[in-house]
């Protein structure tokens, strides 16, 4: 119950930002839009909706990174936060308050980003039900690097490491707006060794209907989360502890 | 009349700072009892510790009769705290915020709505409840900040700097609250306005580089001192050591 007054707190203020509504939202489904517009014109394979909007879908997560760990680290920078740590609110029900609101809207998010392309082509079909519900593992993945980055960076940093660096990079190490066997190499390598390659071309799997070919990716994603997840707790509690 | 409060030896030590230095004191219940001092005289390390966000290196404090060391979350269940920055969140409403700090505190629906009710009368709140706390001026997050503060009905309130930039009618204002406060709870204030604590404070204490250099009421501490100015018997206190 204390938990949950907290979570519904943060899911207000990030819910009542403007900002974050048009990042959130917006932007994914502006990026759909306007390469749908292109791949009408100019078609190319990558930019088919069926394989664009598994791609958008996880790289539109990026920005949960950035909502969660922006209000962490604004809620560190003020004094709320203290105050907040004298009332009998626990270490865990912190956490959980600040992670747990950011899944209704990442599978908002998520669905928003289905939704919109299915006038555009998406074939309509029960993978976008299982590749909602296989999004949440990707979620938690981008939510617990917003616990991270919250817990050790001021609200400036996180927005500029969040906003900018981390977008770019699951951008680029992702194969969603080139593909990653055309640029080979150390790239390549580097894509795979990290985990957003891996958790689009599972959405990607999903909605194909090819099940089986959600692995090893599933097991990358999972792995990544579980890591993120442990580091990100002990990262947030030594902060807690340093106030 | 019993104590609220008895500190034995706290001390803390920062690397090569002692921040709090073997502080023994004892405060009454219902006394309002204010703690001043030179920046770094160690004020708000002490409500610190006294709140239980910063761990002793050494000595203890009993807040009625729970230890701050060994028995935390009892200590913050009778509690509250008004840091020194505004401590509201920006983005909910001025009745969203106590709602949170209610909910915070696991209270019943009715007695959430009793408690809401009675800090909007007591502080003047009415006009305000449905605005965004982050909208606010100075004065009145201040006041929404003490309310936030008070709604947990503690026995005991860290006020630490109330009054901090204000002007003259808000100060006024608030102080009007403080003084309505004194005898139901007990009122830990620190502050650098000598006029402040000369008017409010049943009894002074004032720090320097860690230690409790007197603790009296103002009236003693200007007879001591041998002048009708608390401002200058506090000057001599202070100077008085360092010569």
């Amino acid at each position: 119950m204390r938990m949950l007054t907290f979570a519904k707190r943060n899911a207000l203020e990030i819910l009542r930002d403007p900002l974050n509504l048009f990042f959130g939202l917006g932007f994914p489904v502006v990026l759909i839009l306007l390469l749908s517009i292109i791949q009408a014109n100019i078609p190319v394979s990558l930019f088919e909706i069926d394989h664009l909007t598994p791609g958008v879908t996880v790289f539109g997560l990026s920005f949960m990174t950035m909502f969660s760990s922006v209000i962490i680290a604004k809620d560190r920078g003020s004094a709320l936060l203290q105050r907040l740590y004298t009332t009998p609110l626990t270490p865990l029900d912190f956490i959980l308050g600040y992670t747990l609101p950011m899944l209704p809207i990442s599978l908002a998010q998520s669905a928003v980003c289905y939704l919109v392309a299915l006038p555009l082509g998406l074939t309509p079909s029960v993978n976008i039900l299982y590749a909602l519900a296989m999004i949440i593992p990707v979620a938690l993945l981008f939510i617990a690097m917003g616990l991270l980055f919250g817990s050790i960076l001021t609200d400036k940093q996180a927005g500029a490491v969040c906003g900018s660096i981390l977008t770019n990079l699951s951008a680029w190490l992702s194969g969603i707006w080139f593909d990653l066997e055309l640029v080979g190499g150390v790239f390549k390598k580097i894509a795979y060794a990290l985990p957003f390659v891996h958790a689009v071309e599972m959405e990607r799997a999903l909605i194909s209907g090819d099940f089986a070919g959600i692995f090893p990716h599933l097991w990358w994603v999972l792995g990544y989360t579980a890591v993120l997840l442990a580091l990100a707790v002990l990262l947030f509690l030594r902060q807690m502890k340093k106030q | 009349m019993t104590n609220a409060i008895e500190i034995r030896n706290l001390t803390k030590q920062y690397r090569d700072v002692l921040a709090v230095d073997h502080l023994s004191l004892d405060v009454r219940r219902g006394e309002l009892f204010s703690l001043l001092g030179v920046n770094g005289a160690g004020k708000t390390t002490t409500i610190k510790m006294l709140c239980c966000l910063s761990a002793p290196t050494e000595g203890d404090a009993f807040l009625l009769g729970k230890s701050i060391r060994t028995d935390a979350t009892a200590v913050k269940s009778m509690i509250a705290v008004s840091p020194q920055e505004t401590a509201v969140a920006p983005g909910l409403s001025v009745r969203e915020n106590l709602e949170l700090i209610c909910g915070v505190h696991g209270f019943e629906k009715d007695k959430k709505e009793a408690k809401i009710a009675e800090l909007t009368a007591l502080l003047g709140l009415d006009a305000i409840m449905k605005k965004k706390a982050g909208k606010l001026s100075g004065g009145w997050q201040r006041r929404l900040s003490i309310a936030m503060a008070l709604i947990s009905e503690p026995e005991i309130l860290f006020l630490d700097e109330p009054t901090l930039g204000l002007d003259v009618l808000a100060r006024s204002d608030l102080w009007d609250i403080i003084r309505a406060l004194k005898g139901s709870v007990t009122v830990i204030l620190t502050t650098h306005y000598m006029e402040e604590a000369e008017a409010l404070s049943d009894r002074i204490g004032i720090m320097k580089d860690g230690r409790l250099l007197v603790c009296d009421t103002a009236d003693a501490i200007k007879a001591a001192a041998g002048t009708d100015s608390f401002e200058q018997a506090f000057i001599k206190v202070v100077k008085g050591v360092r010569a």
